[in-house]
């Protein structure tokens, strides 16, 4: 091959490099580095003008001290003076330094676009590339800025060589991908479709690559492509091997370009046109029939080629999931796959099984499977492989395998690597109460999974099967007779005494006939767990033993010289020692009715999705768990095994409510905010209509609330006492106000304020939100010194607001004196998600003249947000399972606001979403997730920001399961910075 | 599409490094560190692929070099691994028997090379023919001043 071209034109440079080679030490090595460096710097600096050939090669001597590892502070702008040489070679090691060492620095940036604009326009293809090169590996904003609207001419100028076209392309491909807003749309784009067309087969390879990612962010503008792609990828699949001359690659006709076409037809539903279609289906069934044939070649390289393709016509056929008999076909495809000899092929047989494994055409052929891949989760021995058979046993579980493949992921759990533990702690807890027949057999395989792996078994296992035992009364005695067994271990997970505690609390009455599990023997056990245990699980145990009293009035003695010891009573930790006090005074003031009324058996729980697989959802993105929510497949369970609301108030569960001690809390603004979520904080003894345990408040409220006088208007109440529906239709009252929407955005991230105020009225808001439901506090306060009359503030729900929002609202006295302030409550619940937030109606008179103000309620949707956290990996995933382009929303805009990061973190949080730290690769990003929780259904929600400083501009970017929701929250939350 | 290439020695000797997505040098220095230790770790019979964040790496070794790359979920594991070695068979064919050596002290020509292969992390042109012509041409127009108007 050509001589002239290793490198002899630069000797310096090869000396340079032997030099550091035969460095005996990284000490030498850097020594050596800064005698060059200290050598370059002074030439660069000398009086002496440099000449080319020189600067070329002490450019290439820094790029490859920074390439090293080494950080290169100077030099760009003698790299900036090659791009202008008329020497080629000297242009071309002054784009590659620009590649490698991209600097924002805004002068040296104008200087490059410049030299690129000059090399653009040249009409020499060479010269055109290099800039063009240089563009896509740099793909900067600012270099979008300044090319973005003239590559498309190039891209689909008639003249352009074939070269320059496959580089203009990809070019434009990652300005696109990097700034979207700034490539124009327009004429060029149905030129680029036929390019598709093209003679030259490199020209389609790279174009398809931008039609792609064109066709994916619009896919109505570009279904043209559909019929073009099937015709192109015809003529390849059924081209003899060596038509295609140096597109074959060892016996296999233009391997990229097939699988780009077949991911390109992966972005659109099967073709309407049935000749089109027909002649897709032969494809795809040749590409099938091929993978039968003898190979042409033993070379690993013709295989990989050839199953490149075949793997990704597979994915083309599960895509479409409309052809069964294509689906049983690929299917026993990846079956022959599962037992090849190559590794690489066992694990991506399996990794695609595991999306055949949900379609209904192919389910039960890939059931068929079951020991091979059992089999693989024992013997594999790369932990990679392993986990896709973990994945692939979890996908393909139904009824009728569940405890084989239940039985086989427990045992694997016990030598599984840690980092997948969790994982799959997850997927059997899921599986295990999906398909449950009977509910012992669930019980059984949760306490194995904490014997097995208690670390890995989050909250949300544990609080779950608590909740499947209280709401299944069938499964009780069992439960406690097995939690009482498994706590006789001697080392037994904090997972297990706090389950245990729980259910022998609520259940350990069942189980209290035998003299081998009397309730004295179950305080003992218990209470011999005790004093390991962390704090969280001392509390519970505490309300365990309250539970006790109730339940074995023959412990009450000693459970009460338990909470009167010192160690309780004067406990440091205030929730343990506020515990002990009060379980401790209720035992002794409380009657036995009464007693047994607070501490009465729990309720069942309200039916609501698993919260593990929310978790797993979580964790893996909203895909990972479809296989089980397919609906398709098991309509008959859905009732046995439908889920309970998750709430987070098992952990302090049996606590009584403070309100049992006599006394309502005040709603006080003064006073610590009362938990939101009206209808967990009802009052055992009010008889209104909501019959719920009671949870929620904090055992402080009790005692503060008894130093304060009973408030006339007890936000419980309302609960029994909706607002008369006097309200005025939505026709009555007048549009809000110019401002309402300014109004609205100061409340989008924080929860109180002053909502309006004028030289009458002023309006205050304090508010709080948990899950779906949320309490407001209006505050009415009369500036002047006359009575207002006739006040009515309203709630209007406009449009089909109703059906999404409910906020009951509470008649406020209709005089308001001068300088005096009224309150208003508002409850408020998400049914589901919503985009205009309801109206608020003011109407009074004052001095005579009737007054009226239309504002919109600080209620938004992101209100209802749970903030979650997840690590960089689930963030990802999840961030990539949203890719439709409808459940994005982007915004890119101005700075309203100093640019501080403080500032960027409180608005985030306040708006609601969890931030993430080190997941964005970018520190100076922001990255959030969170669920949205409505009464009908979850939305999960990613976003990221991403501030640019210099331009004073952000780039916004949502990701929802909704469509919506993502447009509506990226619009709230762009009006904050 | 790609996110980048890496190529290293068995002692974890960085020898090339082509990054498609922009991150900061630290970023890159940590990517590099944990990606070349897990890689090196791997015993020779273990599948090629693995999941890495919420990237699929693809590597393969060729005589004393690591060639490993990043792509995302959606890309195609095998075909990637076949942009290895089509991008050793042009550096092979371009060097004649290429060795870790060639790409030391030409590493300049490696990159070259692979801008014509692969242009922002998607294939660009898979002819050896016509990468080579590119590449060759511009050899031939090495030392020669050029003009505007050629």
């Amino acid at each position: 091959m050509p001589a002239v071209s290793k490198g002899d034109g630069m000797r310096g440079l090869a000396v340079f490099i032997s030099d550091i080679r035969n460095c005996k030490s990284k000490e030498a090595e850097i020594k050596r580095i800064n005698k060059e460096l200290a050598n370059i710097r002074s030439k660069f600096k000398g009086d002496k003008a440099l000449d080319g050939y020189s600067k070329k090669k002490y450019v290439c001597k820094l790029l490859f001290i920074f390439l090293l590892g080494h950080d290169i502070d100077f030099g760009h702008m003698e790299a900036v003076n090659l791009l202008s040489s008329n020497k080629y070679t000297e242009k071309q090691i002054g784009y590659l330094f620009i590649s490698v060492l991209v600097n924002s620095n805004s002068e040296l940036i104008r200087l490059i676009n410049n030299a690129i604009k000059n090399d653009l326009a040249s009409r020499n293809p060479t010269f055109m590339c290099l800039a063009l090169h240089c563009i896509a590996n740099v793909g900067s904003r600012e270099m979008g800025e300044a090319f973005a609207a003239d590559i498309p001419r190039i891209l689909v100028a008639g003249d352009s060589m074939d070269s320059v076209k496959q580089s203009a392309a990809l070019c434009l491909l990652r300005l696109y991908k990097a700034s979207p807003d700034l490539v124009p749309m327009g004429e060029w784009t149905a030129r680029v479709v036929h390019l598709l067309n093209d003679q030259h087969m490199g020209v389609v390879t790279a174009a398809v690559s931008l039609i792609t990612c064109l066709c994916k962010k619009n896919p109505d503008d570009f279904k043209t492509c559909i019929s073009l792609a099937v015709s192109r990828l015809s003529r390849i699949v059924s081209s003899a091997s060596t038509d295609l001359q140096d597109y074959t690659y060892y016996f296999v006709p233009a391997p990229w370009l097939s699988v780009k076409l077949l991911r390109l037809l992966q972005c659109y539903p099967p073709p309407e046109d049935a000749a089109v279609k027909g002649r897709l289906v032969e494809c795809l069934e040749t590409v099938l029939n091929k993978a039968q044939e003898p190979p042409k070649s033993k070379k690993v390289q013709h295989s990989n080629a050839k199953n490149a393709i075949l793997f990704e016509t597979i994915s083309l056929i599960i895509h479409y999931d409309s052809e069964p008999n294509l689906l049983v076909r690929a299917c026993n495809q990846l079956g022959q796959f599962l037992q090849h000899r190559e590794t690489n092929l066992r694990y991506l047989a399996l990794e695609s099984m595991c999306t055949l494994a949900s379609s209904e055409f192919s389910h039960e052929a890939v059931k068929t499977h079951i020991d091979t891949v059992i089999n693989a989760l024992k013997t594999e021995r790369d932990v990679s492989v392993r986990q896709r058979a973990a994945d692939l046993l979890y996908a393909m579980c139904d009824r009728s395998n569940a405890k084989q493949i239940v039985s086989e992921m427990l045992r694997y759990l016990e030598t599984a690597d840690y980092a997948i533990r969790e994982e799959i702690v997850l997927k059997v807890a899921i599986l295990a109460e999906k398909y449950a027949v009977d509910y012992s057999w669930y019980v059984d395989t949760i306490l194995n999974l904490i014997r097995i792996a208690g670390d890995y078994v989050s909250e949300e296992v544990w609080y779950r099967v608590l909740q499947i035992v209280t709401n299944r009364d069938d499964v009780q005695g069992y439960a406690a007779k097995t939690v009482f067994e498994a706590l006789q271990a001697p080392a037994c997970h904090e997972n297990m005494v706090k389950v245990g505690g729980y259910i022998l609390g609520e259940f350990g009455n069942l189980i209290a006939g035998d003299p081998r599990s009397s309730p004295p023997v179950q305080f003992s056990l218990l209470h011999s767990k005790f004093h390991l245990c962390s704090v969280a699980t001392r509390a519970l145990l505490l309300s365990t033993y309250i539970k006790f009293i109730n339940l074995f009035p023959e412990t009450k003695a000693t459970i009460q010289g338990v909470l009167r010891a010192g160690s309780q009573l004067r406990n440091a930790d205030v929730e343990l020692q506020q515990r002990a006090v009060e379980y401790l005074t209720l035992s002794s003031v409380a009657s036995t009715d009464v007693l047994a009324t607070v501490l009465e058996e729990m309720p069942p729980f309200p039916e609501r999705e698993s919260s593990i697989l929310a978790k797993l959802k979580r964790k893996k993105g909203p895909g990972a768990a479809s296989a089980l929510d397919d609906s398709r497949r098991d309509t008959s369970n859905s009732d046995i095994n439908g889920g309970v609301e998750p709430t987070p108030s098992t952990v302090s569960t049996p606590s009584p409510s403070a309100d049992l001690l006599g006394l309502r809390a005040a709603p006080s603004p003064a006073a610590p905010p009362v938990p939101v979520g009206g209808n967990l904080l009802v009052d055992v003894f009010s008889d209104g209509p909501t019959a719920q345990p009671s949870l929620g408040p904090t055992p402080e409220e009790a005692f503060l609330s008894e130093l304060e006088p009973p408030a006339p208007e007890s936000p419980m109440a309302l609960l029994a006492d909706p607002a008369p529906a006097a309200d005025p239709g939505p026709e009555d009252i007048g549009p809000p106000i110019p401002e309402a929407d300014e109004l609205l955005n100061k409340f989008v991230c924080k929860n109180s304020g002053v909502l309006f105020e004028n030289q009458l009225l002023q309006i205050g808001v304090k508010s709080e939100f948990r899950q779906n439901l949320g309490r407001m506090y209006l505050f009415y306060g009369n500036k002047t010194s006359v009575q207002f009359q006739n006040f009515s503030p309203t709630v209007v729900h406009p449009g089909d607001l109703q059906t999404q929002l409910a906020v009951q609202t509470k008649r406020v006295a209709a005089q308001v004196d001068g300088g005096a302030q009224v309150q208003q409550v508002l409850n408020i619940e998400c049914l589901r998600d919503f985009l205009t937030p309801p109206l608020l109606s003011v109407r009074f008179r004052y001095g005579g003249t009737a007054q009226s103000l239309t504002l919109k309620l600080p209620v938004t949707i992101n209100k209802f947000f749970q903030p979650t956290e997840m690590a960089a990996q689930d963030f990802f995933q999840r961030w990539k399972q949203l890719s439709l382009p409808l459940q994005e929303a982007q915004k890119i805009f101005k700075a309203n606001h100093p640019m501080d990061a403080e500032v960027t973190k409180a608005k985030l949080l306040g708006f609601g979403s969890a931030l993430l730290d080190n997941v964005d690769p970018n520190p100076e990003n922001f990255v959030g997730a969170g669920i949205i929780q409505t009464k009908a259904l979850q939305v999960g929600c990613l976003l990221r920001l991403e501030p640019n400083v210099q331009a004073q501009m952000y780039r916004l970017t949502l990701r929802t399961s909704k469509e919506p929701v993502s447009r509506h929250l990226c619009e709230l939350l762009a009006q904050q910075f | 599409m790609m996110q980048f290439m890496l190529l290293f020695s068995r002692q974890g000797k960085l020898r090339l490094q082509k990054w498609y997505v922009p991150l900061s040098d630290k970023e890159k220095k940590k990517i590099t560190r944990e990606l070349v230790q897990t890689v090196l770790a791997r015993k020779p019979k273990m599948c090629s692929f693995l999941e890495w964040r919420d990237l699929k790496i693809v590597y393969k070794r060729y005589a004393s070099l690591y060639f490993c790359c990043a792509i995302e979920d959606q890309d195609n594991e095998l075909i990637t691994l076949e942009i290895i070695h089509r991008y050793v068979e042009l550096l092979d064919k371009y060097f004649g028997s290429v060795c870790e050596l060639d790409i030391i002290f030409n590493f300049e020509k490696a990159y070259f090379i692979l801008d014509e292969f692969l242009l922002g992390g998607e294939v660009q042109e898979t002819s050896k023919k016509n990468v080579l012509k590119a590449i060759e041409q511009a050899d031939l127009l090495q030392e020669v001043p050029m003009g505007r108007t050629k």
